[in-house]
């Protein structure tokens, strides 16, 4: 009897449990940095994820999902201690987030290795774009140097001839460099790296000022674009040197932080929130209403990862990683771009525009689509990529 | 190349200046009652919040000049009270322990009481802009403006430390410590005043610092490393010596980084270039301060005779 007990109580409780495996949620590791000069980056890619979990009512292509959200402070080190938790602890096998570069070359191979998935929403680093590519790491927003590229044409389009290069001395810096120099005809007069926490520019402003280059090309992701964008004007150069850059050279809010000092520059661009189709509209007019602000590129490529992920969601029903990233080759899913394709390293293939900003008739700033730069345009690392 | 040199050479007197400020009160805290503080970096971050918020707020920068070193000074004190008073007789060890710990504390506070992204100031409108100081050259009328009153700060202290009563105890307390306490002198008083004093002058340092860097948690240690190194190079205590030792700094630090990467630029890749060159002009301050440390071990301009 007791035995007979025992065995029933055993069954149900076995039972239990794969009742609850089977309403278990899907957890997703989401890692970024949250903290910092830099931290609304990360705040804006987790900001129009959770958006688009809220929408389906905590669902991604109805599968229940659990969100686990923690700040890597611009830190390697310790984005690579929250993956590792992520990845034995919690058992995570979808992990997505990562802002910088320097971080995502840290920790995207830890977690393909352990045979998980990675969705990146903007970090695109180019050495792990070529021979280090893998099937279940995914690139949602640009290759780096492919988005630098885009300034590198732009700056051909309006006819400048010499540049003066600077970026922060990291991994996403040198590949902006590299991408710009590849597409730009003309010469370049210096190259300066800073660094990643410099606050104070005057030395570069003095440098600039005796090059004499026809136009500048920076790269300060964060709160050091700011700065440099701040101090670019009181050095008296805005209106001297014109400056080109690429999409987080001036984001929504680095535009609304310096204001009208940055009208003139010149941005290349994939998305922009003024973009004409419904997936972009009806994506602008919800984080509108639900954080009554205007979504960054960087609350574009959240969004867009989220609806990838849904998608191949929708599919597989769980989180089986080799079917995820069989369906999540396919990128079957509505983006705000008007369109998505990977290349074979699984990076965007995409157009990119001209981008201005401008002032609008009530007195606030926008960016403003001017036209098109470069059509399906790929990377210079996919060729190398054995998938 | 000229029109260079003169530009470099205002951003190393405008770094010097900032340094100043810092070290002033830092040195005078030291000398004074033999305290190393820590957390005098805190202070400095105290008066660019205050003040950045009070802009944000009120959209007076009068009002958040007033808010940014009344701020400070009140911390200033209020850290004194609390806190320091029961660590003058310690050795040092605890002091750095316990101001140490101030520091982490103030940083959370902040995280807490402003977030974590950082504050941004506009610069009043009267100083926005540039002016040519030589043709060719326009610098920035903010930073000029830093210059200038950090020079009027180091005048009013020299006067108030030289030709005052509270300057000659300021100046008794520092080499003749209990026998001014013999004499009657209220030193506890006199303590809370020149701690007062330090931070308001890093609280100044603060204000000025937010419309140019960025007002972040944490800014205050990232400067107070040189700062401690002007105060070492000067001589602990003198408040003659940290203005001389931190237009030094202000100027060897600004050099270096304006030649050292560009040479380096000849014969290496340009990224690893601006990362070595960086290292080394850093290094080159503290390879200063070691040289001085050798020739003058009490440093540049020591207070104890």
């Amino acid at each position: 009897m007791t035995l007979a007990r025992s065995v029933l109580g055993a069954v149900f409780a076995l039972g239990a449990i794969g009742a609850a495996q089977a309403q278990a949620p899907v957890k997703i590791g989401f890692v970024s940095t949250l903290s910092g000069p830099a931290g609304y980056l990360g705040q804006d890619i987790r900001d129009a994820f959770q958006l688009a979990m809220e929408r389906e009512g905590g669902k991604l292509g109805g599968v229940p999902i659990q969100l686990i959200v923690e700040d890597d402070g611009l830190k390697p080190g310790q984005g690579k201690q929250i993956v590792d938790r992520f990845l034995k602890t919690e058992r995570i096998k979808i992990v997505t987030g990562v802002v910088f570069s320097n971080v995502a070359v840290s920790i995207v191979p830890d977690v393909v290795d352990a045979g998980g998935l990675y969705l990146s929403p903007n970090a695109g680093p180019s050495n792990l774009a070529g021979k280090e590519c893998h099937k279940n790491y995914f690139v949602y927003s640009w290759q780096n140097d492919a988005l630098h590229e885009s300034a590198g044409e732009l700056a051909n389009k309006l006819g400048f001839k010499t540049a003066f290069a600077l970026a922060a001395n990291y991994q996403a810096g040198k590949d902006a460099v590299a991408g710009f120099k590849r597409l730009f005809k003309g010469a370049i007069v210096e190259e300066i790296y800073t660094k990643m926490d410099q606050t104070d520019f005057a030395a570069e402003m003095a440098r600039i000022r005796a090059a004499k280059p026809d136009v500048v090309y920076q790269f300060h992701p964060g709160g050091i674009g700011i700065a440099f964008l701040k101090q670019y004007h009181q050095a008296g150069l805005m209106g001297t040197i014109p400056m080109v850059g690429a999409e987080p050279t001036l984001d929504i809010a680095t535009l609304n932080a310096v204001g009208e000092i940055a009208l003139g520059l010149n941005i290349g661009a994939k998305w922009n929130a003024d973009f004409d189709n419904a997936e972009s509209r009806d994506f602008v007019a919800a984080f509108q209403k639900r954080y009554n602000r205007t979504p960054s590129v960087y609350a574009g490529q959240g969004w867009d990862t989220a609806q990838a992920l849904a998608a191949a969601l929708k599919v597989v029903g769980g989180d089986d990683v080799n079917k995820l990233a069989a369906e999540l080759r396919k990128a079957d899913f509505k983006s705000i771009r008007g369109g998505f394709k990977f290349g074979q390293n699984q990076h965007p293939v995409q157009d990119w525009y001209h981008v201005q900003p401008v002032k609008n008739a009530d007195g606030t700033l926008a960016l403003k689509t001017v036209s098109k730069i470069l059509s399906g345009h790929g990377d210079s690392f996919a060729k190398d990529c054995k998938l | 190349m000229l029109n260079l040199a003169v530009e470099q050479a205002l951003n190393g007197l405008q770094l010097g200046v900032m340094l100043f400020l810092l070290a002033a009160g830092l040195t005078l805290i030291f000398g004074i009652m033999g305290v190393i503080n820590i957390a005098h970096g805190s202070l400095y971050m105290v008066g660019a919040f205050l003040t950045a918020y009070t802009v944000a707020k009120t959209g007076s920068f009068l009002l958040a000049l007033l808010a940014g070193l009344a701020g400070a000074a009140v911390a200033g004190m209020a850290m004194e009270t609390l806190i320091m008073r029961r660590l003058y007789a310690r050795d040092h060890l605890d002091q750095v322990l316990a101001t140490f710990g101030v520091s982490l504390c103030m940083n959370e506070i902040f995280s807490l009481l402003f977030g974590q992204r950082p504050l941004y100031v506009s610069i009043p409108p009267l100083l926005d802009g540039s002016i040519e100081v030589v043709p060719g050259v326009p610098y920035p009328i903010y930073r000029l403006a830093i210059v200038a009153v950090g020079l009027m700060v180091a005048l009013g202290l020299y006067l108030l430390i030289s030709h005052t009563r509270i300057g000659m105890l300021v100046r008794a307390g520092s080499t003749h410590r209990d026998m001014v306490r013999a004499l009657g002198v209220d030193i506890r008083s006199l303590y809370t005043a020149v701690f007062g004093l330090g931070a308001l002058l890093a609280g100044l340092a603060g204000l000025m610092a937010g419309p140019v860097y960025t007002v972040q948690v944490g800014m205050g240690e990232q400067i107070l490393i040189l700062t401690f190194v002007v105060v070492v190079i000067g001589g602990l205590g003198s408040i003659r010596g940290a203005f001389l030792a931190a237009m030094v700094v202000g100027l060897v630090d600004t050099a270096l980084r304006a030649v050292v990467p560009p040479w380096l630029k000849t014969f290496m890749e340009a990224s690893a270039a601006d990362a070595l060159g960086g290292g080394l002009s850093s290094l080159g301050v503290y390879l200063l301060m070691a040289l001085v440390l050798l020739v003058k071990p009490r440093g540049l301009l020591p207070a104890h005779g």
